[in-house]
């Protein structure tokens, strides 16, 4: 096990713990760079997928994971983030950058406008309220159809940015290192706030409301905060994910989608920012397994095609369930119990990482 | 000097009268003790002047200014730190990041700089990293810097909250129990840490406390409630051989507990 010798205060404030730190992570975003020419177009589609859930992912483990406000009502953020990037660029014809920054900050506007009423909610009453609003969305997509195309759906608009045409399935390329930049830029920007007074207000607020308020933070100016923000980034996610499908109407944006990403980061890991990137990946990877899974079942039996509807929305739940029971700190935290156990090998110990109550505090405190 | 005056409060809670026209005066400096039996009303006396609790009637002065004005969150931009009786801190972090939640009212740099973690940002964070190490030599907490607070013992987490209390550099100090459930000899270094809040930090301190040779060491002055009234209020020595805190204390003669 290293340990580092602190000498000054922003030791503990940069952003990586050493040199061999940053050059891991260095390593990581060449590798990422470097990947539209190691894969084929498939595979870089879904690596352009988990980049966008991963997005998705930090906007709500920002309120989820962080601040302790369940929801299960991002996909109507996702939507909101979508269908406003749609309509700025492709009705009133803003350029791509501007469009996609507006869009993000309208998603975050109605994020804040959802967290007013909701900030007497705790615990499992918000995460009904806001299923409430991911059921609502799907209506209110219809039914504003001469914004939205309604049932009909939209096209995501060509994004053309300093002359460059970006497409994403002519130039799949450039539409994958767009994403991995609006990644990367959101990475940095979750690392900063968890480093600076604003972070240690969302974790004063999760852990004890209460004492949060004897400290000056105030609960609802901070979860108010916390909304804007996660439902920001949730935007920006789902604006690149209309550019992904290409063409999307209600239907893409369900109470599924909400749930899946909610999934996406109690499996992950719940409060790292890891924890979005690990279920961004489960939530890419499941569904293509299943597709193989099935082929080779279909090839072994003999038996063609078998459709079994609900399959997909099954083996998560199993998942979830499994990750819940044997592994409630995600899969970030086995990696770093993982971590732990070589770097102290052999004087790991099986209670070092002793299961903690895992319900939400604010719950108690009220 | 009159740091916090208590005036006239009246607390109810349906029929129940949690506090009864309760007044007194805590001067700057001094270190004032709060001692009752149980459900006489010291705690619903803490969370009136933390705002937590809204007075029937009667108000709370702080340096002259009504606290009634303020949100529970706006307590703490006063100068009025708090530690609760059933330790509240934040439990899975660590204890410095639990001190530094402390120094939130002293923050400066707003959202937007935080996100892109400005200079000034980094600045500010070294600046309450300095202000958070001298209470954590204080206090000495130095070997759980980076502990996570879960998992420590019962009576380092009590000089926690306080460590964390004292982060917001208040000039007045609310301590709830504060040796509660603490061992003896943990009780006698909560004592000379009190009695150091005052001395070489200059905070006042109010506190709530059961352990009665540890009030009559540390406090200058005591206040017996019982049943939401006061009861006594002057010197340790004197409340003490007081008859109706006797009576309050031991039941006896037409008490009512």
């Amino acid at each position: 096990m290293r340990v580092h010798f602190k000498t000054t205060y922003d030791h503990d404030i940069r952003l990586f713990a050493d040199a061999r730190d940053a050059l891991r992570y260095g390593l990581l975003v060449a590798l990422a760079v470097a990947l539209p020419f190691l894969l084929d177009d498939f595979l870089l589609g879904e690596a352009t997928n988990v980049l966008i859930w991963a997005i998705a992912g930090m906007g709500l483990m920002l309120l989820t994971g962080h601040a302790g406000q369940p929801s299960l009502g991002h996909a109507a953020f996702l939507a909101a983030g979508c269908y406003a990037h749609a309509i700025l660029m492709g009705r009133f014809g803003l350029p791509f950058a501007a469009s996609f920054v507006l869009a993000g900050v309208i998603a975050g506007f109605v994020g804040v406008l959802v967290a007013i009423p909701a900030l007497r909610l705790h615990g499992i009453y918000l995460a009904i309220a806001t299923l409430a609003l991911s059921i609502l969305t799907e209506d209110f997509i219809v039914l504003a159809e001469p914004w939205t195309g309604g049932v009909a759906g939209m096209t995501a608009p060509d994004i053309s940015i300093l002359g460059m045409e970006i497409d994403r399935l002519g130039s799949p390329d450039s539409f994958y290192w767009l994403c991995l930049a609006v990644a990367v830029l959101v990475t940095l920007g979750y690392r900063n706030i968890l480093r600076a007074p604003f972070g240690r207000a969302l974790l004063a607020v999760r852990d004890s409301e209460i004492s949060a308020q004897a400290m000056g933070v105030s609960p609802a100016r901070t979860k108010t905060a916390a909304f804007g923000l996660s439902c920001m980034t949730t935007g920006w996610a789902g604006a690149l994910m209309g550019h992904f499908f290409y063409t999307f109407n209600h239907e893409v944006f369900t109470v599924v989608i909400s749930i899946q990403l909610l999934l996406m980061i109690v499996i992950g890991g719940l409060g790292s920012i890891h924890g979005a990137y690990y279920g961004a990946a489960v939530v890419a990877i499941v569904p293509q397994a299943i597709n193989v899974a099935r082929d080779w079942i279909a090839q072994v039996s003999g038996a063609g095609g078998v459709a079994i509807p609900g399959l997909e929305v099954g083996v998560f739940g199993l998942i979830l369930i499994f990750f819940i029971l044997f592994e409630p700190l995600g899969i970030h935290g086995r990696m770093t119990k993982w971590r732990v156990y070589f770097e102290l090998f052999p004087f790991y110990r099986r209670d070092m990482f002793r299961r903690q109550k895992s319900y939400l505090r604010t719950e108690r405190m009220r | 000097m009159t740091l916090l005056e208590v005036e006239n409060a009246t607390v109810r809670f349906g029929g129940l009268t949690a506090l009864e026209d309760v007044s007194f005066r805590v001067g700057q400096g001094e270190i004032f003790a709060v001692v009752g039996p149980n459900g006489a009303g010291k705690s619903t006396l803490f969370n009136v002047i933390s705002r937590f609790c809204q007075p029937a009637s009667g108000d709370v002065r702080f340096e002259g200014e009504s606290v009634l004005g303020h949100s529970p969150s706006g307590i703490a931009g006063l100068g009025i730190a708090r530690t609760f009786q059933n330790i509240e801190l934040f439990d899975r972090t660590t204890v410095l990041q639990n001190l530094l939640i402390g120094r939130h009212t002293r923050r400066r740099a707003s959202i937007l700089p935080q996100i892109v973690f400005a200079p000034a940002v980094r600045r500010e964070e070294i600046a309450h990293r300095g202000a958070v190490e001298r209470i954590i030599d204080f206090l000495d907490l130095h070997p759980y810097r980076d502990n996570a607070v879960a998992g420590l013992p019962y009576g380092v987490r009590k000089v926690v909250e306080i460590g964390r209390a004292l982060s917001m550099e208040p000039r007045l100090i609310l301590l709830d129990e504060p040796a509660s459930g603490l061992s003896v000899e943990e009780a006698g270094d909560m004592r000379f840490w009190i009695e150091d809040i005052r001395a070489q930090l200059g905070v006042t301190v109010l506190m709530v406390e059961h352990n009665m040779s540890l009030v009559s060491a540390v406090s200058d002055r005591v206040m017996v409630l019982a049943d939401g009234r006061i009861i006594a209020l002057g010197a340790p020595r004197e409340v003490q051989s007081d008859a109706r805190v006797v009576e309050a204390y031991l039941g006896t003669g037409t008490a009512m507990r």
